[in-house]
This record gives C-alpha cells, sequence and structure tokens, in this order.
C-alpha cells in the first residue's frame, strides 16, 4: 500500500481544486463535490500535456556526435539506477531502450526519470506504458545533471 | 470548505471540544513527537502529540524480528555485553539531547536497566547508533540524565554491589553485603559533533540505591541532583527495611568540579571491562570495542563534589524547576512533595550548615535548604514537570491523580483524575530551560476498564492532558506499547525536517554492497556461501540459485537498489532460523541462512512494494553435503 500514495504534488493539487469549488457552491453534499471536478481536472490535464510531459526539463540542447564524456558519466549511472529494470534490447521490467531516443522527446526521457510518478499519472504516453508494463518506473533519486548524461548515454547507443 | 460556517454540534460534556483538540486530519502532521519507553519490551515507541497516533517503534535493547534488528549480521553487535550478546533489556527513560538546556532533537538517549547500558538514537534516521555498558553498575535506573549542553550523560545504579577494586563485582556473603557495597554514578562524555559517548569517569558513592536524577540548569547548571532511598542500606525484604527511616536522601553532585578533579588526575584507574558498540555511519554495519579500564574518584579523595540533602520519604522523581532554583522531589511514601532551594543548599554548605556526616559526604541540615514543603499534595508522590508559566505538575500514583501546584507560593490550584496508578508525567519540555506548558501526558501502569477487555493483560494507557488553561482539561486516552516508564516530546519541526528518506547508494561503503545488478553474484569460500543480491521492484537478483549443501552456512547479503522514500524491500528464507530483514533504499543488510534440509527452498520478499510484489520471490537449490552440485545462479535466462 506504500507507493499508492506517493503522488502527493497531485493529491494537493486535486484537494484545492474540489476545495475551491465547494468554497463557492457551499455545497452540503460532501461526496458529489470531491467527484466532478477532479475527474473533469484530470481529464484536461491530460489533453493539454506538451510533447516533454510533465517535470522541470522543458527543452534538451545537444550536440553532435554526441558528446562521449558525458555519455560515458551516464552509462555508469544507468548501471547503477536504471539497469536492474531496462536493457538495451528486449523487454525486461521496462522497456528496452534501443531507439528511444528516436520515439520520444529527449526532455520527455528526462521528465520520466525525474518525475516518474506524475508522469504515469498525466502524461498520455506514459500513462499507456504504464498499462502496458503494469510497474510503475521507480523514482530513483536522479539530478537533473545524471539525467542529462543518462540521455547522452542513449544518444550514444542509439547512433552505433 | 472554510466559508462554510458549519456548526458544531456541541455536547453537554465537553467531548466535542476534546476531540477538536487532538483530531489531526487525514493527511495533516502531528504537532510533537513523542517519545515513550517501552519499559520490559526494550523499545522505545515514537506517537504523535497530540493525536496519539502510533509512529514508529525503535528497537533498541531487544531483536526486533519485524526487521531483523538484532538478527542481521549488521546490527548484532550493538547487543553485545561482557555476559554475550543479550537480546532484551528492560529501557526506562529516554532523555533528548540538549544545547543551552532545551532539547535540539539531534538525538535520543536510553538506558538499558537490567544488563546496565546505555544506547544513543539518531534521530535524522530513528535508528539506534550505539549502545555502551556501565561497569561497576546493577540496576541502571538511574540513568541516562543529561546537564545542560550534554556535555555529559549520566548513569548511577539502583542496586549498590560489592565494587571491587581490582575490578568487577566480588563474590561475598550476602549476610555482609552492607559493609561491602557501594554505588556508582558514571560520567558519559558525549562528543559534540558526532554525538559518540565515552565512560569518562565514575564517582564511587555510599552504597544506597540510586533511582532518578535531573540535571541543574541556569544557576544550578554545574550541578546534577539524584534521589538516594534505601539510606537503611537494607539487603533483604526492602519493601519494609528500606523504608524504616523517615528521611532518605537527594544527592547533590558538582559535575564541574568533579571533571576538574579528574583532570588534574586526582584519579584511580580499575580495569573494568565493558562493551561499547558503534554502528559505522558509512557500512551501517555496527561493530564492537571492549574497555578494560575505568577512572575512578571518591568523594573522600576529592572534597566539594557531594553532599546530601536529607528528603522524605523514599523519593523517586528529582526536578528542576526551569530557573533552575527549586528542586523538587516527590518521595514516593510521603504525602507531600518537598522543593529545596538550590540558593539555600550553597549557603547550608558555604556555612556547613551540616547535621552529619556519611562517609566524608557531608549532610546538610533539611530545614536549611528546604524552600516549602507542598503539603496535603495527594498519596505516593512520583514524579514533577513544570509548564515554563510558573506552575509545577505532580503525579500521585497512590491517590491516581495529577496536582497542579504554583512555584510561587506553593499553593496547589487544580487536580485531575487520571486511570489508574500514574507513573510518570511528561510536558514537553517540562524537563527543559523553556517548557511548551500545552499538553500533559500522564503515564499509567494499570489499565483496566478502560478499554476493550484483551484477555488477562492489557496495553498499559496513556492520557493527554490539556494544560494551557488554568483547569486541566482530559483529551484522549491511547494505548501505549511495553510499559513507558518516562517519556520525552519536541516539536515536530525541530526533528521533522531533518528526516532522512534514503540512504544514499553512491554512499554506501558496506563491504559486502552491490551496487548494480550487474554485480550480482554468488561465491563459495570454504563453506561459506556469500550471495550478493539486490532488490527492486520486482525482482531480487539473482533469484536462482544453485550449489548450497548442507553444512553450508549462506549470508545473503541484500541490498536495495530503490533511491525513492518508504521502499523499503524485505527478505526471508523458508526455514532461517532468525528473523527476516527489511532493507531500507539505498542500504545494504545481511541474513544468515544455515539450511537445514535439503531441497528446493523458496525466498521472497515480504514487504509490498508495488503490483508485482506477489512475484518478488526466487528458490535456492539446496543439495546434500558432499553432492556435486556447482555453484550457478542467474536471473532470467540461466546464463551464467
Ligand atoms: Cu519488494
Amino acid at each position: 500500500m506504500k507507493n499508492l500514495i506517493k503522488g502527493k504534488s497531485l493529491i494537493v493539487a486535486l484537494m484545492f481544486i474540489a476545495g475551491s469549488f465547494m468554497i463557492s457552491s457551499c455545497s452540503s453534499d460532501d461526496q458529489q463535490a470531491d467527484k466532478s471536478p477532479s475527474a473533469k481536472s484530470e481529464a484536461g490535464e491530460s489533453a493539454s500535456v506538451p510533447e516533454y510531459g510533465v517535470g522541470p526539463v522543458k527543452e534538451v540542447s545537444v550536440s553532435n556526435p554526441p558528446d562521449e564524456a558525458l555519455a560515458e558519466k551516464g552509462e555508469a549511472i544507468f548501471a547503477s539506477k536504471c539497469s536492474a529494470c531496462h536493457k538495451m534490447e528486449g523487454r525486461y521490467v521496462g522497456p528496452a531502450m534501443d531507439g528511444v531516443t528516436e520515439r520520444r522527446n529527449l526532455a520527455w526521457i528526462m521528465n520520466m526519470i525525474l518525475n516518474p510518478e506524475e508522469m504515469t499519472k498525466k502524461d498520455p504516453i506514459a500513462k499507456k506504458l504504464l498499462a502496458e508494463y503494469m510497474t510503475q518506473m521507480v523514482y530513483q533519486d536522479v539530478t537533473e545533471d545524471e539525467a542529462r548524461a543518462i540521455v547522452e548515454y542513449l544518444r550514444l547507443n542509439d547512433t552505433n | 470548505m472554510t466559508s462554510c460556517n458549519v456548526k458544531s454540534k456541541g455536547s453537554p460534556d465537553g467531548t466535542d471540544d476534546a476531540a477538536r483538540k487532538v483530531y489531526v486530519a487525514p493527511g495533516e502532521h502531528d504537532e510533537f513527537y513523542a517519545f515513550l519507553s517501552g519499559g520490559f519490551n526494550g523499545q522505545v515507541s515514537v506517537y504523535g502529540m497530540p493525536s496519539g497516533r502510533h509512529l514508529k517503534m525503535i528497537p533498541v535493547f531487544s531483536q526486533h524480528a519485524e526487521n531483523g534488528y538484532g538478527y542481521s549480521e549488521e546490527s548484532k553487535a550493538l547487543l553485545n555485553t561482557t555476559y554475550g550478546n543479550i537480546p532484551w533489556d528492560d529501557l526506562h527513560h529516554p532523555k533528548l539531547s540538549r544545547t543551552d538546556g532545551m532539547a535540539d532533537g539531534r538525538f535520543l538517549f536510553v538506558n538499558g536497566n537490567n544488563t546496565p547500558r546505555i544506547a544513543r538514537i539518531d534521530l535524522t534516521t530513528f535508528e539506534t547508533v550505539e549502545t555502551l555498558e556501565i561497569p561497576n553498575s546493577a540496576g541502571n535506573h538511574c540513568s541516562p540524565y543529561p546537564t545542560n549542553n550534554t556535555e555529559y550523560v549520566v548513569a548511577g545504579t539502583r542496586f549498590s554491589v560489592p565494587i571491587s577494586d581490582e575490578g568487577g563485582i566480588e563474590d561475598i556473603e550476602l549476610e555482609k553485603l552492607n559493609e561491602y557495597y557501594r554505588g556508582s554514578i558514571s560520567f558519559i562524555k558525549v562528543d559534540d559533533k558526532s554525538g559518540e559517548m565515552d565512560l569518562e569517569f565514575q564517582i564511587l558513592v555510599p552504597g544506597f540505591d540510586y533511582d532518578i536524577a535531573n540535571g541543574g540548569k541556569g544557576p544550578s547548571e554545574d550541578w546534577i541532583f539524584f534521589t538516594a532511598y534505601n539510606s537503611e542500606q537494607a539487603t533483604t525484604l526492602k519493601e519494609v527495611n528500606a523504608s524504616l527511616h523517615d528521611k532518605d536522601f537527594v544527592a547533590a553532585i558538582n559535575w564541574k568540579k568533579a571533571a576538574e578533579y579528574v583532570k588534574q588526575g586526582k584519579y584511580r584507574e580499575i580495569p573494568a571491562e565493558y562493551f561499547h558498540n558503534k554502528m559505522d555511519k558509512k557500512t551501517h554495519v555496527a561493530s564492537s570495542e571492549v574497555k578494560k579500564k575505568v577512572k575512578v574518584i571518591s568523594p573522600e579523595e576529592c572534597p566539594d563534589i557531594m553532599y546530601l540533602i536529607p528528603t522524605p520519604k523514599s523519593p523517586h522523581g528529582v526536578d528542576v524547576d526551569p530557573s533552575g532554583e527549586f528542586i523538587c522531589v516527590s518521595g514516593k511514601l510521603a504525602s507531600m512533595v518537598p522543593v529545596h532551594s538550590f540558593s539555600n543548599m550553597l549557603k547550608a554548605i558555604e556555612n556547613k550548615d551540616h547535621v552529619d556526616v556519611f562517609e566524608s559526604i557531608p549532610i546538610l541540615k533539611y530545614e536549611s535548604v528546604l524552600a516549602a514543603e507542598v503539603k496535603d499534595i495527594g498519596l505516593g508522590p512520583l514524579h514533577t514537570e513544570f509548564d515554563g508559566k510558573g506552575n509545577a505538575y505532580s503525579s500521585m500514583f497512590v491517590s491516581s491523580e495529577i496536582v497542579k501546584w504554583r512555584l510561587k507560593d506553593f499553593e496547589i490550584l487544580d487536580r485531575i483524575p487520571v486511570y489508574y496508578s500514574v507513573g510518570h508525567l511528561m510536558i514537553p519540555g517540562g524537563d527543559t530551560h523553556k517548557p511548551d506548558g500545552k499538553y500533559l501526558v500522564a503515564m499509567n501502569k494499570i489499565t483496566k476498564d478502560r478499554y476493550l477487555p484483551t484477555g488477562p493483560e492489557l496495553c498499559h494507557s496513556a492520557q493527554l492532558i490539556d494544560i494551557s488553561g488554568d483547569k486541566m482539561k482530559m483529551l484522549l486516552d491511547f494505548p501505549t506499547i511495553g510499559e513507558p516508564h518516562y517519556a520525552q516530546a519536541i516539536k515536530a519541526d525541530i526533528v521533522a525536517p531533518k528526516s532522512k528518506k534514503i540512504y544514499r547508494l553512491d554512499e554506501n561503503e558496506h563491504p559486502h554492497a552491490t551496487l548494480k545488478e550487474a554485480d550480482t553474484r554468488v561465491e563459495r569460500d570454504g563453506n561459506i556461501v556469500r550471495v550478493y543480491m539486490t532488490a527492486i521492484r520486482s525482482h531480487l537478483a539473482p533469484d536462482n540459485i544453485e550449489g548450497i549443501h548442507l553444512g553450508d552456512t549462506v549470508y545473503f547479503h541484500v541490498t536495495n537498489l530503490e533511491q525513492d522514500w518508504d521502499v523499503p524491500h524485505g527478505f526471508a528464507v523458508k526455514g532461517a532460523r532468525n528473523a527476516e530483514i527489511l532493507i531500507m533504499p539505498g542500504e545494504t543488510k545481511t541474513l544468515e541462512w544455515i539450511p537445514t534440509k535439503t531441497g528446493v527452498t523458496p525466498f521472497y520478499c515480504t514487504d509490498f512494494c508495488s503490483a508485482l510484489h506477489q512475484e518478488m520471490q526466487g528458490y535456492a537449490r539446496v543439495s546434500p553435503e558432499g553432492a556435486n552440485v556447482p555453484i550457478k545462479y542467474w536471473l532470467g535466462d540461466p546464463k551464467k
């Protein structure tokens, strides 16, 4: 039951919306007040999620060819924090990494690493992946710089 | 929500008001952390106040099968003593570390009463990180009491024993015991930064029973006060024979002066074997060191460090008010609370206002030191704390009540019944320079009809009382675990922001850590098989292991690769004769398994971690001794 209550920011957001609805209507029927706005807000959020997903990163600037030193750093982090669930080839706990930098927006990849709980709740692609793999991508306390290095490692892998 | 003016139903007995005061809405946090000792369960339990919600159980002196404390290879050493590995103790008094007379939220010190020990709990992790055995002690009840800046934590003996000058406790005829026995008061230096403890010296004191202590503050901060009962020096039928005198003592010890004598070299060093066990911050592995000597001083050779103040009768609590002037003593068998004055005590010392001398220790005149007697306070006064607004609150064991009285004129202001037989009470910061006089917790010894019956044994009951107004108001009953002897509470916002969420993988220096799945492996060294395993939602790596034989000792070194808050994994093996282990994110823990049966043996994660938790499992194959089955292991395809 522990990781069912992780999405704190989401819960807070929903409470806020529910709360403001109640203030305006002063409804005595709490249950009804709780349900309708949150359902609406979820649908609304999904529809408006940008290409980079939900998280701190909006854009990733890259050099060509990929920066090998940075990729090497990324490889080490990937080995310790990601490889228990992702292999380059073939489905494992999560999807294969081969081709991921071609399939996905680079900022989206970083946000998936940095903010997995919110991504699988709000981003339509991440939601679908969760439904397919049935395992919540775990938060691994990766910094933004480290996530950037992982992306470089994945880019290098995709150019080879 | 806020704009809707919902009318309170309001009931005539005021319970609605009480409910509102203790109600902490779902998702909200309590205002205080309260740490209640577990007494005979050897643990500390943490509650939220005012809700009374149980937040955590911290195992200290007792093995805790729930998370493997005391069973895991890493934590076993914390229970080492000169008597061997002791899996239990009787934990009585929690005391928070202090800076400038105020609880600073860094550490919680607790005592083990039975096999004398002091432990330190780190409040960033709520884990026991150090235990120190106390030599020359028996019944380590009078501890662990800190001085104002945690310069020292002191520990005193409840049982006096024949402490030998050659070290150890002597074997002598019990009929002659009181000719030989002595008490000891240990001064444990606490390192400013790390909090680490070191037994610096002991004062050998007359053979009484030392019960409770408390450090002075403000003008009295160089002193620490102890209750000493059994001034009769009885050794049998103490129930009667230790209650003959009309007065026992408060022992006042000038710890600064004692420490100076030690610095000047006025000590003897005697042999004393004791264990010092520490959890290493980087490896998370506890190790033991055996110390061989202790410095002792005596009041005879070091004058002016100790005075005795006569005090009625079998005193228990000795509590110094926030100003540092009043020393309030609760004599279990008296029907009043004597309040000694620190400034009077200094005058009596200066004027040599002695009525007698006990083994070179001056006994001051009761009337000269006394400020007042709070008369007709109730039956069986046990302990007193303060609200910082000029009032004192004393618990009455026999008459089952809390009595509020005023320090200004020693007038009794209010009383409230508690259910039943209250021992200690606690006000957040009520033993410090600046109490937070909002709540009081009464820790009751007898529960009887307060809760639904649960057979002959009932949980002890605590009661939360509102002390913010003139009249005390009962707010809440809540069951506690074990037997809380004493408690401490601290504002949550001092502790909560520093609470650790994970252990960082890149700081894990455990000698058997596996920091990435690619490094998982199984190694044999003679009869020792080491499994370097990782855990992450939702698999253990490796999850298929062959080549274990009867006669092997297997160590599962499990590293939790998660780096997210509140995602421990558990690990258990069928037939393991110890416990499971719970591994926190980023941590490595080790379970020993000595297989006793051949066959395919399952292991699995015990902490529901994800939708695929039930799949987080594996097999170990155990073959007969000498069978030709090599070590082989894998996760996924059997490649290796
Ligand atoms: Cu698990």
